[in-house]
């Protein structure tokens, strides 16, 4: 996808993970700037979502140094919740408030939360399901609805936050093929409308069609990144080459 | 996107409650069975010795057994609704972030769990005063009020574990979701872990509801005149043995025909809230 890219919005540098002994990720560094869509790809447990979760601060990071849009991650006077309400997460696991309709599960954050005006909010809502096709679905309850459906309406969520970037920690895993692409293609909508996107991903297709740039990671380290043409086409490294030629 | 079947995972169907029916209606049938019995072995016991029938007796005190079981009844709600009030606060502390709050509500949790009701009972009798002089105005405290808070402490302590044990029965992700939302520990508690944490919660509150019902009963120790002392009352009056067995039975009778609804409503609760979630 090509659009004029703007200034950096998440800067990770140099960061490292470690939970006890184990240590998840290893002087791992990237950027993301304004309405890129960079991919994630790598083994199980290289230690993809653990970096989703520490950019939004969900785990804290052991050392190295994370930015979303100048704030620091790591700073222990960190505003937690101002940086939240800049990051958007969407979960494998949906993760949708099972005892509120979806229109409910859009509109709760930003009236709660922002203290947004609740007619307004409920607009904006609305809009949001229908861009993500489900329309019809806004008094549904999470249960009632299918994977896919459940995993749109937790994307709408949260959008409605007005996110700076969003995150996405294998979104499809879950989902049989058919509902798969329904979700696949509300994120590439987004990316092509300029939101910023950062997703780990087992979807090697549409990591090459959607992303501008990305990054193979294995064993907690990045071991190559590049333009999508140059890493599914050209890895230099043996161990890309290795894990695509296993799953392609 | 067009709308599809969706694949609905229906889950095990709970086991058939009809044995658990069968025994139930079993026991109350031997409880009226023995209740007629009773009397009519006591009404067999006064023909023999030409004293008024025990029917006659049954129902002469009938309105006054009945009277000392509604003030069981109305100790159980005040005391349920007290220690409810208490116990979700406490509740709340288990849970809390912050160390000496949760060390403080954990110790009392702990406290009125781990000690008889009756001596709790005694301790609070002893410990309130029997009037409160408030300025000039002299407040006489009844004892069933001193019941009623006696009572409500170890309930508020069993409401605490219910209260915690619901919230940590949602799973992780439902924090998670919503800490990522930018929502604050107690948006995230009141928001959304309580609301989904009380449909669990219900049926063992009421459990909790219908012992602690049975349990007022203990109040007759302490001198209240409750279902149980009106009860002996009305055999003493009597002075006649064979009165005993139809009186209790009728009292058994009033609390099982209290308790026994509750029972089968928290059942059925209990089968709903396992069908939703």
């Amino acid at each position: 996808m090509a659009h004029e890219l703007g200034s950096p919005v998440v800067v990770v540098r140099d960061v490292e993970k470690r939970f006890g002994n184990y240590t998840v990720l290893r002087e791992v560094s990237l950027t993301v700037r304004r309405g890129e869509t960079v991919c994630i790809i790598g083994p199980s447990g290289s230690g993809k979502s653990t970096l989703l979760r520490c950019i939004n601060g969900l785990v804290p990071i052991s050392s190295g140094s994370i930015t979303v849009g100048g704030r620091e991650v790591a700073d222990a006077k960190l505003d937690v919740r101002a940086l939240r309400r800049d990051v958007g997460i969407v979960f494998q696991q949906y993760n949708l408030f099972p005892h509120r309709t979806a229109l409910d599960n859009v509109m709760m954050a930003p009236v709660i939360v922002l203290h947004q005006n609740p007619a307004e909010v409920r607009a904006r809502a609305e809009a949001l399901l229908a861009k993500v096709g489900l329309a019809d679905k806004m008094a549904s309850y999470p249960g009632e609805l299918s994977g896919g459906q459940q995993q749109r309406v937790a994307i709408a969520r949260s959008l409605a936050m007005n996110p700076k970037v969003m995150l996405f920690d294998e979104v499809t895993a879950a989902l049989d093929p058919e509902t798969k692409k329904e979700v696949l293609i509300t994120i590439q909508a987004l990316a092509a409308e300029g939101m910023t996107c950062i997703l780990v991903t087992h979807e090697m297709g549409f990591a090459r069609r959607v992303a501008d740039h990305v990054y193979f990671t294995d064993g907690g380290v990045i071991v190559e990144h590049g333009t999508p043409e140059a890493i599914f086409s050209a890895p230099t490294q043996a161990r890309t080459r290795d894990f695509l030629d296993k799953i392609l | 996107m067009t709308a599809r079947p969706l694949a609905v995972l229906l889950p095990p169907r709970p086991e058939p409650t009809a044995p658990r029916l069968l025994a139930q209606t079993w026991l109350l049938a031997a409880l009226v069975l023995a209740l007629c019995a009773g009397t009519a072995w006591a009404q067999a016991v006064a023909q023999q010795t030409g004293r008024p029938g025990a029917l006659a007796i049954m129902l002469r005190w009938a309105p006054l057994i009945t009277s000392g079981f509604l003030l069981n009844v109305m100790v159980s709600v005040l005391a349920m609704a007290l220690g409810t009030l208490l116990g979700l606060p406490l509740g709340l502390s288990l849970i809390a972030r912050t160390r000496p709050l949760r060390l403080l509500g954990w110790g009392m949790t702990q406290f009125f769990r781990n000690v008889p009701w009756l001596v709790l009972l005694f301790y609070i009798m002893f410990l309130l005063p029997f009037e409160l002089h408030l300025g000039g105005l002299v407040l006489p405290v009844p004892a069933w009020f001193k019941a009623v808070i006696g009572l409500a402490l170890p309930v508020s302590a069993n409401v605490a574990e219910i209260v915690r044990g619901g919230m940590q029965s949602i799973p992780e992700p439902q924090w998670s979701a919503a800490d990522s939302l930018a929502f604050t520990r107690w948006q995230t508690i009141s928001r959304i872990i309580l609301p989904q944490a009380l449909r669990r919660m219900l049926p063992p509150w009421m459990n909790l509801y219908a012992i602690l019902t049975m349990a007022t009963t203990l109040i007759s120790v302490i001198g209240i005149q409750d279902g149980l002392t009106l009860t002996r009352a009305a055999i003493a009056a009597e002075s006649r043995p064979e009165l005993m067995v139809p009186m209790y039975i009728f009292l058994l009778l009033l609390f099982f025909a209290y308790c026994y609804p509750i029972a089968r409503l928290t059942l059925a609760l209990e089968r709903r809230v396992q069908v939703r979630i």
